[in-house]
């Protein structure tokens, strides 16, 4: 059984609805294989009226035929208005009143059978195949098929426009994380298996949360690399959700994902275990939502002088990013001194002894400087908004600590120790 | 009698006695300073290793030499920073590969152990370090020892080598490995008042391991 879609609007969206092959015919036509649709909807009128149903809530203004075969119903559709329904065997006398036009002969074939008198589906069905063969030729019979709804072929399918979202409007505004995650689940969960059944996986997900004021809250997650995890998009989406709160209940949940193909890897038997992209980056959201936004990710240095500055890469990216480097060290030719940052730098008060620090006193740090190097000047953007200046000594303190102290236009401050 | 007979007819296959509460010994990571591993044989991984000490007693430098051994070999490390004062680039100079390491700035050793926890739950490190090496003595044993007791558990039976730095041991008996650092001298050069430089530090990492008690000596070099 095959259904044709004849007129405007969305055909092909609503034809993607009821059957996964679909043909665009052409541009005001559209037919789809409806086979097995009788399983779900019972008679093929049952079948007929679900689809015009659906047409009339989507807008659709379409003829429909059914018929046992694509040709027939692509004719039936674009001849009679309305829904028309070919039952098996009765083609070439349901299609028989049918002006011949309707199939698009060539022009040379129109004006013979002009000249005939041939200007039904009925005439040209009536005709004898071999006469047709001997004065029309292959053109000619397959016009006569066509004019008995005889005609058998495959469709040509039309690829499914690969955009996974889901929505839901909610009965009643919903104001708190544990009830929306219901609601959440349930559409990644379908929407996974959508992505799931085609093989694919997703590395984005969009979230649009309609709230009572009118407003909307948006949300967007990114994976390092593509994934299913159902639970983990739920948790990622809670612990966003918990961070980010929307200002108002929710009244309208709308989730799409990034279709992507799915990472296939295979580590190697010597290759050092790594964390698992996704659950890392799922350990990742938990933490930072233990110590705060912005305060979980990898050190990268700047480009400057400027003391104490840094970047903190955000996810996972740049550990997928890391590319192996064959550097073995099995041992540093020097253990370099390391230091531990004071942050804030903790302001000091400082004695001074023939323009020397002589004394520290800071935030549980307190001592006589009993040996020092410096000081050394360092600036720098001054040609900026932020410029900075400062004097800088390294210090060994009575309590045999030794620190960095530096002196800028704000004061004296202990920048950190050396350890 | 059928076990003994069991174990009697292995022994006479395997050619000795067999141990059956034998645990198999750790693997061991190099910490990178050629006179701690000599002395400790490294960091043993699956285990809780501490290291401990005042401030400027080189704790830093040695952690900063395993973290630089460990990303060497590719495997990705995670820092969690109880008082936020690791120094990105003393690390960068001492070899720590920093793509490869996740720092958790956290504020307070109490949020700082949990994040340690889900990092170790998380599984796939190669090093995790809960630095409380600022953290006021008096906060840093506030943590029970249940919880040093849960990081022990959660890291063993895994690659990962758990690392505590704090200025006094906390963990106890759950620490497989004490590394115990103390300042020897710190090393200036040039005369005084006159173009004088820090050159480095002496420091001394006393480790109790197995009864046995080793202070190796290692020089950490100014940048």
């Amino acid at each position: 059984m095959f259904a044709c879609l004849h007129g405007s609007g969305a055909l092909t969206a609503l034809a993607f609805e009821f059957s996964p092959v679909v043909e665009q015919t052409a541009p005001h036509t559209v037919t789809l294989d409806a086979s097995g649709l009788d399983r779900l909807f019972g008679l093929p009128q049952d079948v007929a009226v679900a689809i015009a149903r659906r047409a009339s809530e989507v807008g659709v203004a379409a003829s429909l035929a059914l018929a046992p075969n694509p040709d027939a119903a692509i004719c039936a559709a674009r001849g009679f208005p309305g829904v028309s329904i070919i039952p098996y065997g009765d083609e070439a006398k349901f299609l028989g009143a049918l002006p011949l036009a309707l199939l698009g002969p060539s022009q040379e074939l129109r004006e013979t059978l002009e000249r005939w008198g041939i200007r039904r589906f009925d005439d040209m069905a009536a005709l004898p195949p071999l006469g047709i063969a001997e004065r029309l030729g292959p053109e000619g019979l397959h016009l006569r098929e066509l004019a008995r709804g005889e005609a058998e072929r495959k469709l040509v399918p039309l690829a499914e426009p690969l955009c996974f979202e889901d929505e839901l409007e909610l009965e009643y505004p919903v104001d708190l994380l544990e009830p929306l995650a219901f609601v959440l689940a349930r559409l990644i969960n379908g929407l996974v298996t959508r992505l799931a059944t085609r093989g694919l996986a997703t590395n984005e997900l969009r979230l649009r949360l309609k709230l009572e004021t009118r407003a909307t809250h948006e949300r967007t997650l990114r994976l390092p690399v593509p994934s299913l995890d159902t639970k983990a998009f739920l948790k990622l989406l809670q612990l966003d959700l918990a961070a980010h709160a929307p200002a108002a209940p929710v009244v309208h949940v709308r989730l799409a994902v990034e279709p992507v193909k799915p990472q296939a890897a295979q580590s190697g038997l010597f290759v050092p275990v790594t964390p698992e992209p996704v659950k890392l980056e799922l350990t990742l959201a938990r933490i930072q939502a233990i110590v705060g936004e912005g305060r979980v990710g990898s050190p990268e240095l700047v480009d400057t002088h400027r003391p104490d500055a840094f970047r903190l890469k955000k996810g996972t990216d740049a550990f997928i990013a890391a590319r192996p480097k064959n550097a073995s060290v099995p041992f540093l030719a020097l253990t370099k001194l390391s230091m531990r940052i004071f942050r804030p730098p903790r302001a000091a008060r400082v004695a001074l002894t023939s323009g020397q620090p002589s004394f520290v006193a800071a935030d549980g740090i307190r001592g006589k400087i009993l040996d020092l190097a410096g000081p050394w000047r360092t600036s720098g953007d001054w040609w900026t908004a932020d410029p900075w200046l400062r004097d800088e000594w390294d210090i060994a303190l009575s309590d045999g600590a030794l620190y960095r102290l530096y002196c800028c236009p704000r004061g004296w401050f202990l920048e950190g120790s050396y350890d | 009698m059928i076990a003994a007979a069991l174990k009697k007819q292995f022994e006479s296959v395997l050619g000795g006695p067999l141990e059956w509460q034998a645990r198999p010994a750790p693997e061991m990571l190099p910490s990178g300073i050629r006179e701690v591993d000599d002395a400790t044989g490294g960091l043993p991984r699956g285990c809780l290793t501490e290291i401990v000490g005042p401030a400027s007693s080189g704790r830093t430098s040695l952690l900063l030499s395993i973290l630089a051994q460990a990303t060497a070999r590719e495997e990705i490390c995670a820092l969690v920073d109880a008082e936020d004062a690791f120094d990105p680039a003393s690390a960068a100079a001492a070899g720590v590969q920093l793509e490869r390491l996740i720092w958790v700035r956290s504020r307070g050793a109490e949020r700082a152990l949990k994040a340690a926890d889900l990092l170790i739950q998380g599984g796939g490190f190669g090093v995790v370090v809960l630095d409380l090496g600022d953290t006021p003595p008096a906060a840093a044993r506030r943590i029970s020892l249940t919880s040093w007791f849960r990081l022990r558990r959660a890291v063993e039976h895994t690659p990962t080598v758990l690392v505590a730095v704090a200025r006094q041991s906390n963990a106890r008996t759950c620490a497989s490995l004490m590394l115990e650092c103390a300042r020897e001298r710190a090393e200036w050069s040039g005369a005084r008042r006159a173009s004088r430089l820090l050159r480095g530090m002496r420091a001394r990492a006393t480790s109790t391991k197995r009864n046995m008690i080793c202070s190796p000596v290692f020089t950490a070099v100014a940048l």
